[in-house]
């Protein structure tokens, strides 16, 4: 049926919406160079967030109290501001004061100061976790203070929030499309400039979802099988500590 | 030679309260001393500031020749020397048998692997339960835990073995497993102190029998003054227990 048939005319047109998604993979390139982005800023917003913010919890529980201050004033200006807001202030907030930051290094950064505020209040929750008898215990098989952290209280705390701080990773990484406002070149970008080129938004839209969903999948097998390597106990009994 | 515990009028408050109010007594090297007593009557307290578990407020206080009553004890040589066994265990959950036992002599002692798993596998072995290295604490009972427990601690080869009411988390039959994992010890010449409601055992075991009350030493004697109390205190407490 033609369009301008007369009555119904405007529902006729929705359903003979043809599909092309031959146009949006004449562009695979340009969505693939995306995804690759998006990835390499999940692995480095996942590696230092990781570390920065285990640190960050390890100052939070047992720090100086004026230390304890200043990481519990970060973590929660950090988690109750937007992922953009902090991205613009980093890239276009410090270039008016003359601090130009490369905005992949600006956008990192971004990313990092926020996953690191969620990492550490989730690495805290799993630290407090640990009984002091626990710490009793290796105190007085004679471990020092940094071998009781390491080997007591580190490891369970970790195979406790694993699965927190998981999924924690994979929003930071659905969550990074944001930074497309700031001009960097990842996943959600690029298809915006497939859009544009081939005016096909809807398809768009279905293999944009797509590659997420695969990056998510991809990020999942990544810690499933981490955890594995990482947690024998788990490995070889089935139950959560 | 002098005593390997030297403890005189030691006192212990936890704010405003005074727990231990000037408790005197010694331990020999080889003696096995059960510390008895109702509950809060600071008997618990006195064991743990014997591994400065508790940080003491007066009086003196030596451990293996370690002064504990200076400014800064020695704690790392403390802990070389003496051993600890807690009421709830305290192994450590994400490690298996044979790993809770030789972490500390590799981390501690700076023991190779295979040295630390020899010392290991003889120390399972000692408290029965060989065929257990690889498990996980949550995989054994309460008193098979335990003796991992002890044989952790033994790991360490202290020169003074603690016990913290180490039985009374355990129905009948498993405190006698463990009872058994301690007798042995005490025969091969351990010199262990123990908090204890086990009456029968410590007038079994024991070679001194220290009664506390009220944050004091009320009667201290051999394991006879459990059957031949001298103060009506003791009398009464012993009848509540046996």
């Amino acid at each position: 049926m033609a369009p301008g048939d007369g009555a119904g005319r405007h529902t006729e047109e929705r359903v003979n919406y043809t599909f092309d998604f031959g146009a949006i993979l004449q562009h695979s390139d340009l969505l693939l160079d995306g995804a690759w982005t998006t990835l390499v800023l999940a692995f480095w917003a996942t590696i230092s967030g990781f570390l920065m913010g285990t640190l960050c919890a390890v100052g939070a529980t047992s720090g100086p109290r004026w230390l304890r201050a200043i990481l519990i004033g970060y973590v929660e200006v950090a988690r109750n501001t937007p992922l953009l807001i902090q991205s613009y202030f980093l890239i276009f907030g410090l270039a008016s004061a003359g601090v130009r930051l490369p905005i992949m290094v600006g956008a990192v950064i971004a990313l990092v100061v926020n996953v690191t505020a969620y990492t550490a209040e989730v690495m805290r929750a799993g630290i407090e976790s640990v009984r002091k008898g626990q710490l009793e215990a290796a105190e007085c098989l004679g471990l020092s203070r940094f071998q009781i952290f390491m080997n007591i209280i580190l490891r369970p705390a970790m195979e406790r929030v694993y699965p927190s701080l998981a999924s924690l990773f994979v929003l930071l990484m659905l969550g990074s499309s944001v930074l497309s406002a700031v001009g960097v070149e990842e996943l959600f970008g690029t298809s915006n400039r497939v859009q544009s080129l081939t005016y096909r938004n809807f398809e768009t839209f279905i293999v944009l979802g797509g590659f997420y969903l695969a990056l998510t999948v991809l990020m999942r097998f990544v810690f499933w099988a981490l955890g594995l390597v990482l947690f024998p106990r788990q490995r070889k009994l089935g139950t959560a500590l | 030679m002098s005593p390997i515990v030297e403890m005189r009028e030691l006192r212990k408050s936890f704010g405003a309260v005074d727990v231990l109010k000037g408790v005197t007594f010694d331990v020999e090297r080889g003696q096995v001393a059960a510390i008895i007593g109702q509950s809060g009557s600071g008997k618990s307290t006195a064991l743990r500031c014997i591994d400065h578990l508790e940080k003491i407020n007066g009086g003196e206080l030596t451990v293996c020749g370690h002064a504990l009553h200076t400014d800064k004890p020695d704690l790392a040589a403390l802990r070389k020397d003496v051993g600890i066994v807690f009421q709830g265990y305290n192994l450590f959950p994400h490690l298996t048998v044979g790993q809770n036992i030789t972490m500390a002599p590799k981390l501690v002692h700076r023991r190779s692997r295979k040295e630390a798993d020899e010392i290991g596998r003889e120390m399972i072995a000692k408290v029965g339960l060989a065929d257990r290295w690889d498990y996980y604490p949550e995989q054994l009972s309460g008193g098979q835990q335990q003796r991992v427990a002890i044989a952790r601690s033994l790991a360490m080869q202290p020169k003074l073995m603690l016990f913290d009411e180490v039985t009374s988390a355990l129905d009948p039959k498993l405190t006698g497993e463990v009872l058994r994992v301690m007798e042995k010890l005490a025969s091969e010449g351990m010199t262990m102190i123990l908090v204890t409601h086990e009456m029968q055992f410590a007038r079994n075991v024991a070679d001194k029998v220290i009664y506390m009350r009220d944050g004091r030493v009320h009667e201290m004697g051999g394991p006879e003054i459990l059957s031949q109390p001298s103060t009506p205190e003791l009398a009464d407490f012993v009848n509540e227990e046996f």
